[in-house]
């Protein structure tokens, strides 16, 4: 069984007990244990279910490359699945439970599918489920879909909070290990701005576990020496509990530091995103161990060798009383001593090569340790727990030597730097032939903006794996970053005793004749069940892309991303393909390094501010009087202000009758307002306008129409001129950054000469439409001296002037057919002057009124909105507006564009009014049916509705829309479309359905 | 070419599954073919299939520069649906959409076609109105879709939140009939089909050079020899601008990353797919549990199949607006493809200035779902000389007509 | 995330920080034009893989479009320059020649 240990424990605090659950159980483990730690102290080996074939799965390492060891952590609106115990810090109340079984992770129903193995071998599902074909939606997949999935999927809104942050740095340390320190030293030592990064909660890595002397001192305390002295720098920031996540272009980096997943009572974010951007990279991300591939290998409590040295000297904690270890190199050893010197007992060490006479080995046979050299695993013995292994040759093929009784396996195959970070950005690789891993290639580097490398990777994630190779790579590359950053630098020497180590022998199948039998029990990915066999199979079946094998088998795609399973898969394949395992080549390393969360990657940005809000001054009024909301951009703007019990429709109708007989108000602020100025400012408004803008006189306005540069209209609006050299640009909400930023494009890239400014002044100004008959009334009651007559300010005139205190541009214009002034005040006097309106209009039931309102009384009118009668396919001469089209210009945007063969085509579908034979509204997006079907059999049309609504002032439904040669067939029925299949008869009529004399309006 | 199927699964489990055959073979270049597809991704591949299959056209030899189905066929997030507005659009996709219902019976291989359903969310009253209009049109041309109210949409995925704040859900467009596949298996399935029916697919074999005579094609220079060829079809995706200069064109296109990335897998918890284009955002759950998630395009030419991460950033943030549940699961992983932008973000099924040299590409962000009936329309074109009713409005000389096909009409301008 | 310094203002912009803007140097085409030189201009694109002359402008910074001349493949960026130029500098041009002896400025 494994347990906690009487004495020992380097990162353990034996004085604080912590209380947590595991599937309900209560247990106890001490500060300073990952929850896996504590889990194997209270002999939790058996933590989930494997992927596939819900095969029972124990704790296999003691970091991020853990495949099995998967929990749903916390309750209600703090539960996460798929969190790793390995990587969870233990804290007080902590609540565990293991995934992907039912109805226990002892007794789960899913574990027959362990029995029909042989059936569900790589790939399978695309050979079968395939008739009778309704059966692949309703049986199979959902059989499937509840199988597969691991952990629970939450239910509440997240409770936490997020946020983001940005640093700039000269060098980018990532791996807070003996390599990352020393860089660090020696980089920050030179003056250079260093943020050193590191995963777990501790800085040191390995080095204090394999008990390496530096500097004739345990690493300990070199490690708590250097810290200290990082932390007095005042250039260098440290942070621990914060992993390099991705490398990406330019040296941006994503950095994901844990701050409250340990102490989840602080009141701070839970996550933090670190948005870097460093000048030099320097990943000193260490290596992982490999397994061994041999029969049984995926049973509960075969570990790897260098985590159970992890527990054993971290954690006080034994994986079992009797461990063997199975190994093809000399580091294995030492877990093999670090057990016997905890008082536990190694039965034997296998290990695969011939001979093994290094200085561990040795040091091993010296304490007792029997060693059984040219030996391998044949096959693990148990069920839900070791119980023993069986030995054989391993030059043979498996015939049983001798059975030898264990509770824990110890497995190392050798070690592979993590070269994640270094290939995020396309870092190349060479194939190291020595230790049998890949590690950076520094010709191939990644490459930055100016065309020079800006990663370099130190120590073992650079393929040196013993510390003094480790120091001094650490002290070569910190001193060319410094180098390269323009900086001195002065290194001191630090000397490693430690023993020699001898070359690994590569054993990718153990024993190396295993029959099929065996290698169908050999496990690569133990979270997916991609097993030897398995790979072997999809080379045989022409899979023979390493990207095609991991997607046949899903090697390396599950939530370890392939850590322990890639290089071994590789070896697989290469082997089967006869091809060095370097042709073969690796998978695309992809960011994140291990899972971030989504809460981190979205941050502050959530809710209420999820994306900018824009108000106009009179925001908070529409709010107070109960406005609904309509999202116009990164706007709200109001679509009715119903009262009471009254549903929108009644609002809306109540607001366009109070407009249309007395007095309506319109917050039309969000208007874009945009100035364009300068001597040659006309010039300018011709190219921009397909009307002639440059012979506006100064005190008038216009209504203009602006197309993209490929003839489509893009938008309109009034313009206003200002004086000989001003121009106000009014656009739509929703265009006017759109429109300043295509003015500017132009001015800037195209007519560079042209002496003209533009400036987007929409937020400056609050506008308020003040609309009805009353309307002048309202104005003249409010006083301020301005001449508000029809004579002396007329239909499509502006003035400038004072109502009653306010300082107001007064624009005699009209989207609704009524009486219409639309005033701008400055925005810090919009709220007063709304207010002073609604307080002076009251005799006039002055309304407000909302988008919606808007809408129909525009469409009334036979007017265009930009967005529901164009959608980026329509040309002006569509909508009959044709006179804004100037004829004399030689050239505006578009206008070559409109020459072309489908936009002459006199068979284009053009505007025209609809309505009802029995008066009913027209559907929102109906199309006009034709005759017959086309090529393709769809049914043929000739046109559809652009704008539909019921008009409270006609009591009908009234319609615009588009209709082939529609001007010329008025008084024509037509029939438009039903989605169920009926259709309504319409009569094409003019398109202004009120005032077609605009006596209303020029009044 | 051996059936699949539940007893040769069995037959095989006595012997250890060590009796399988190549799903395709790899064959050596012959010199010549009738007709050569370059590019063995899924339209690539589908074109080949339909060549034999519906036109008996079976000396086709399909040249892949690296592995079939690794480039955007592999990257996609697998996306199934017909609901465009424009009648061509509707056409090829819906083809497409119904070719992948009896995909996996065709091929004898699984290719896991899953009807579960889309919706595109309607967050503006302006989408409100572009949907309802798609629901109409799509009534004329034999789409079966519907608009349907916000509660139908929390009932047919109940993670969604449907009170914004900022964008509350105001309607759908729904597509029972559209859903996801497994998108190797697409790949996988056509380039079996294809073997059995005894063409070659050569991977590892670039082309270097087109080769032509009198202005006709003659053949393509490769890193496996020179091979000639009656007909050639361009199936390159990301890549067709380089192609197109080697045959004496350019093409309206540019070529962008576009990301997509996978959550950890959870059990069962969206059986649809849902797009929510005012937030740029989808997402669906796929068969492992992980949630596939997929947002806008890059803005700048880029070959590099990575992307930036803000816009990432920006993807996950606008779906946890809509699905709070996934702030608490974990990205696994990110990745990017390269897609090729047209001017009208339509694609391009067109002869070329290059006699009998046909192109395909240009499906930008919504290739994977049209694979069958591109390929099927792709080679009716080269079958027959010129484009068939599915492709005759997909052609080059559209640009200078300016007869766009314009989907962007739901995702248009506000007011 | 790439990083591109504006010419105008002399930030080193991030990329969020930008709008892309497409090829640089296309020649407009008005009205009289022919039907291939419009269609050219307006929709048919380099699209190389390498060397790009590519616009942007500063939209969250100073609001000035630039160009740049950056490699589509390594996205390394051989130099940025104001929007106001008809073709590369020849800095420009030279610096790219140096580091890529096989490329030429078509």
């Amino acid at each position: 069984m494994s347990t906690r240990l009487g004495t020992g424990g380097r990162l353990i605090d034996r004085t604080h007990k912590l209380n947590f659950s595991f599937n309900g159980k209560r247990l106890k483990g001490f500060a300073g244990d990952t929850l896996a730690a504590a889990l194997m102290a209270e002999n939790q080996m058996l933590v989930g279910r494997s992927f596939k074939y819900h095969r029972p799965r124990g704790i296999v390492a003691a970091g991020a490359e853990e495949p099995n060891a998967l929990m749903n952590m916390g309750r209600g609106a703090k539960f996460e699945p798929n969190q790793r115990a390995t990587t969870t810090e233990l804290c007080e109340g902590l609540t565990a439970a293991s995934q992907n079984h039912w109805p226990s992770l002892e007794y789960d129903i899913g574990a027959l599918n362990q029995y029909a193995a042989r059936v569900l071998p790589a790939g399978f599902y695309y050979k079968t489920f395939i008739h009778p074909r309704p059966f692949w939606k309703h049986v199979f997949e959902p059989i499937i879909r509840q199988s597969a999935g691991l952990g629970q999927a939450p239910k509440d809104r997240d409770s936490d909070r997020y946020e983001h942050f940005h640093a700039d740095v000269d060098v980018l340390i990532i791996g807070g290990g003996v390599a990352g320190l020393q860089s660090a030293v020696i980089a920050g030592r030179a003056g250079a701005r260093v943020l050193l990064l590191e995963q777990t909660a501790h800085w040191g890595g390995r080095a204090p576990v394999d008990g390496v002397e530096v500097d004739g001192q345990a690493a300990d305390i070199w490690i708590n020496n250097t810290v200290q002295a990082l932390e007095a720098m005042p250039n260098v920031r440290l942070r621990a509990r914060c992993m390099g996540a991705g490398v990406y272009d330019h040296g941006s980096v994503l950095a994901y530091e844990r701050l409250t997943d340990h102490a989840p009572q602080t009141d701070a974010p839970r996550h933090r995103l670190w948005k870097i951007r460093a000048h030099q990279i320097i990943t000193a991300t260490g290596a992982i161990e490999r397994p061994l591939s041999f029969a049984g290998n995926d049973i509960p409590g075969v570990m790897l060798a260098a985590a159970i040295r992890d527990y054993v000297v971290n954690y006080a904690v034994s994986p079992g009383d009797r461990t063997v270890i199975v190994t093809n190199n000399d580091d294995a050893y030492r877990t093999a001593i670090a057990l016997h010197h905890a008082g536990l007992m190694v039965p034997c060490i296998v290990d695969a090569r011939p001979t093994a006479t290094g200085a561990l080995p040795e040091q091993a046979r010296a304490l007792g340790i029997p060693v059984k050299t040219g030996t391998a695993i044949a096959k693990v013995k148990g069920g839900k727990r070791v119980t023993g292994v069986a030995l054989c040759q391993q030059a043979g093929e498996g015939s049983v030597t001798e059975e030898i009784a264990c509770d824990a396996v110890g497995m190392s195959g050798g070690w592979s730097p993590v070269v994640h970070l270094w290939s995020h950005c396309g870092g190349k690789l060479n194939w190291e032939d020595q230790g049998q891993f890949f590690r950076p290639d520094p010709a191939r580097a990644p490459i930055s903006h100016d065309g020079n490398a800006f990663v370099s990777a130190v120590g073992s994630a650079d393929g040196h794996m013993l510390t003094q190779a480790v120091f001094d790579s650490a002290a070569a590359i910190g001193t060319e970053i410094a180098t390269r950053l323009g900086r001195k630098v002065a290194t001191e020497p630090v000397n490693v005793t430690g023993p020699q180590e001898q070359p690994l022998v590569p054993v990718w199948v153990m024993p190396q004749g295993a029959p099929v039998e065996a290698r169908s029990k050999m496990w690569l990915d133990f979270q997916n069940d991609v097993k030897v066999s398995d790979v072997q199979l999809a080379a045989r079946e022409g899979y023979e892309s390493v990207e095609h094998t991991k997607r046949y088998t899903t090697l390396g795609m599950a939530t370890d991303q392939g850590k322990l399973s890639n290089i071994n898969g590789l070896a697989i394949l290469a082997n089967e393909l006869n091809a060095r395992i370097p042709e073969v080549g690796t998978t695309t390393f992809r960011p994140p390094y291990t899972p971030i969360s989504m809460g981190a990657i979205a941050g502050e940005a959530r809710g209420d501010i999820f994306q900018p809000l824009r108000r106009t001054p009179l925001h908070d009024w529409h709010e107070d009087h109960g406005a609904h909301w309509e999202p116009v951009g990164h706007w709200r703007r109001p679509y009715c202000f119903p009262r009471g019990e009254e549903t929108h429709a009644q609002a809306v109708a109540r607001e366009i009758k109070a407009t249309r007989t007395s007095l309506g108000l319109l917050d039309a602020s969000t208007l874009g307002k945009i100035v364009v100025k300068g001597p040659d400012a006309g010039r300018f408004m011709d190219m921009l306008y397909t009307n002639m803008m440059s012979t506006l006189q100064p005190g008038k306005c216009r209504y203009g129409l602006m197309c993209s540069e490929n003839g489509f209209l893009m938008d309109d609006g009034v313009v206003a001129r200002i004086d000989e050299d001003t121009f106000l640009c009014h656009t739509t909400t929703g265009g006017a950054d759109r429109i300043h930023a295509h003015m500017e494009d132009w001015l800037q890239c195209e007519w560079w000469d042209w002496k003209v400014f533009t400036a987007n002044i929409t937020e400056q100004w609050a506008q308020i439409a003040v609309v009805g008959p009353n309307a002048r009334k309202l104005l003249q009651k409010l006083g301020g001296g301005m001449d508000l007559s029809a004579s002396a300010l007329p239909f499509m005139g502006w003035a400038e002037g004072k109502i009653g205190d306010f300082d107001a541009r007064v624009f005699r214009i009209s989207f609704s057919g009524e009486l219409s002034f639309e005033v701008a005040v400055p925005a810090s006097q919009g709220r007063a002057f709304w207010d002073a309106l609604h307080a002076a209009g009251a005799e006039f039931n002055a309304t407000p009124y909302g988008t919606e309102a808007l809408h129909v009384m525009r469409a009334e009118k036979g007017f265009i909105m930009i967005g529901d009668e164009t959608d980026g396919t329509v040309i002006p001469q569509d909508l009959g507006l044709g006179w804004a089209i100037s004829k004399k210009k030689d050239d505006y945007l578009g206008k070559r564009a409109q020459e072309r063969a489908h936009m002459i085509d006199p068979a284009r579908w053009k505007l025209v009014g609809l309505e009802t034979l029995d008066g009913s509204v027209l559907p929102d997006g109906c199309y006009a049916v034709a005759e017959g079907v086309n090529a393709n059999g769809q049914r043929n049309t000739q046109g559809r509705v652009t704008s539909t609504y019921h008009s409270p002032t006609l009591s009908k439904g009234i319609a615009i829309g588009l209709v082939l040669h529609g001007p010329d067939r008025m008084g024509e029925i037509i029939e438009f479309n039903k989605v169920d299949g009926g259709v309504i008869r319409t009569r094409i009529v003019s398109p202004v359905f009120y005032d077609p004399e605009g006596e209303k309006q020029n009044v | 070419m051996r059936r699949y199927s539940a007893f040769a699964i069995a037959r095989e489990a006595f012997r250890h599954h060590l009796g399988w055959e190549r799903a395709w073979a790899s064959p050596a270049p012959k010199s010549r073919y009738d007709v050569i597809i370059v590019g063995a991704g899924g339209h690539g591949l589908a074109t080949a299939y339909y060549l034999g299959k519906n036109h008996g056209i079976t000396n086709v030899a399909v040249i892949e520069k690296g592995w079939l189905g690794g480039g955007n066929t592999g990257r996609n997030t697998t996306i199934i649906r017909s609901n465009y507005l424009q009648d061509p659009s509707a056409a090829i996709y819906e083809k497409s959409r119904s070719l992948y219902e009896n995909l996996s019976q065709d091929f004898n291989y699984n290719v896991m076609f899953s009807p579960r359903g889309v919706i595109m969310l309607a967050q503006t009253e302006h989408e409100v109105r572009g949907y309802k209009r798609t629901a109409h049109a799509n009534a004329l041309q034999g789409v079966t879709t519907e608009f349907i109210s916000p509660d139908r949409v929390k009932d047919l995925c109940p993670i969604i939140n449907i009170d914004g704040p900022r964008y509350p859900v105001l309607g759908g467009l729904w597509q029972a009939r559209g859903g996801t596949a497994r998108h190797d298996a697409v790949a996988w399935g056509y380039a079996r089909a294809c073997s059995a029916m005894g063409m070659d697919i050569i991977q590892q074999c670039e082309v270097t050079g087109i080769t032509a005579q009198g202005g006709k094609v003659t053949g393509v220079q490769t890193t496996k020899g020179a091979i000639g060829c009656a007909k050639l079809g361009i199936v390159v995706a990301g890549h067709s601008g380089v192609l197109a200069e080697m045959a004496g064109f350019r093409l309206p296109i540019e070529s962008v990353a576009l990301q997509a990335l996978v959550s950890e897998p959870i059990k069962p918890c969206m059986d649809v797919v849902v797009m929510a284009n005012t937030v740029h955002g989808y997402m669906s759950q796929s068969d492992k549990g992980e949630m596939v998630i997929g947002g806008g395009a890059d803005g700048y030419n880029n070959y590099t199949q990575r992307g930036s991460f803000h816009h990432i950033e920006e993807t996950v943030r606008a779906l946890i607006e809509t699905f709070p549940m996934i702030s608490r699961l974990k990205m696994l992983r990110q990745w990017g493809g390269i897609v090729d932008m047209t001017g009208d973000r339509s694609p391009i099924i067109s002869p070329t200035p290059l006699g009998n040299c046909f192109i395909n590409c240009g499906w930008g962000t919504g290739g994977f779902k049209a694979i069958p009936g591109s390929g099927w329309a792709t080679a009716e074109m080269i079958a027959g000389g010129a484009p068939g009713p599915l492709a005759a409005a997909f052609g080059l000389e559209r640009f200078r007509e300016g007869r766009f096909i314009d989907e962007s009409v739901a995702a248009g301008v506000a007011h | 995330m790439l990083i591109l310094t504006c010419p105008n203002c002399g930030l080193t912009a991030e990329e969020s920080e930008l709008a892309p803007g497409g090829e640089a140097h296309l020649k407009r085409f008005g009205p009289g034009s022919e039907d291939a030189d419009f269609e050219g201009y307006l929709f048919q694109r380099a699209n190389p893989k390498g060397v790009h002359f590519e616009r942007w402008r500063h939209a969250y910074g100073c609001g000035k479009w630039f160009l740049a001349a950056r490699c589509t493949v390594t996205l390394e960026v051989f130099g940025t320059y104001p929007a106001q130029t008809t073709e590369p500098p020849t800095e420009i041009v030279n610096k790219i020649k140096a580091k890529r002896p096989d490329w030429s400025l078509s």
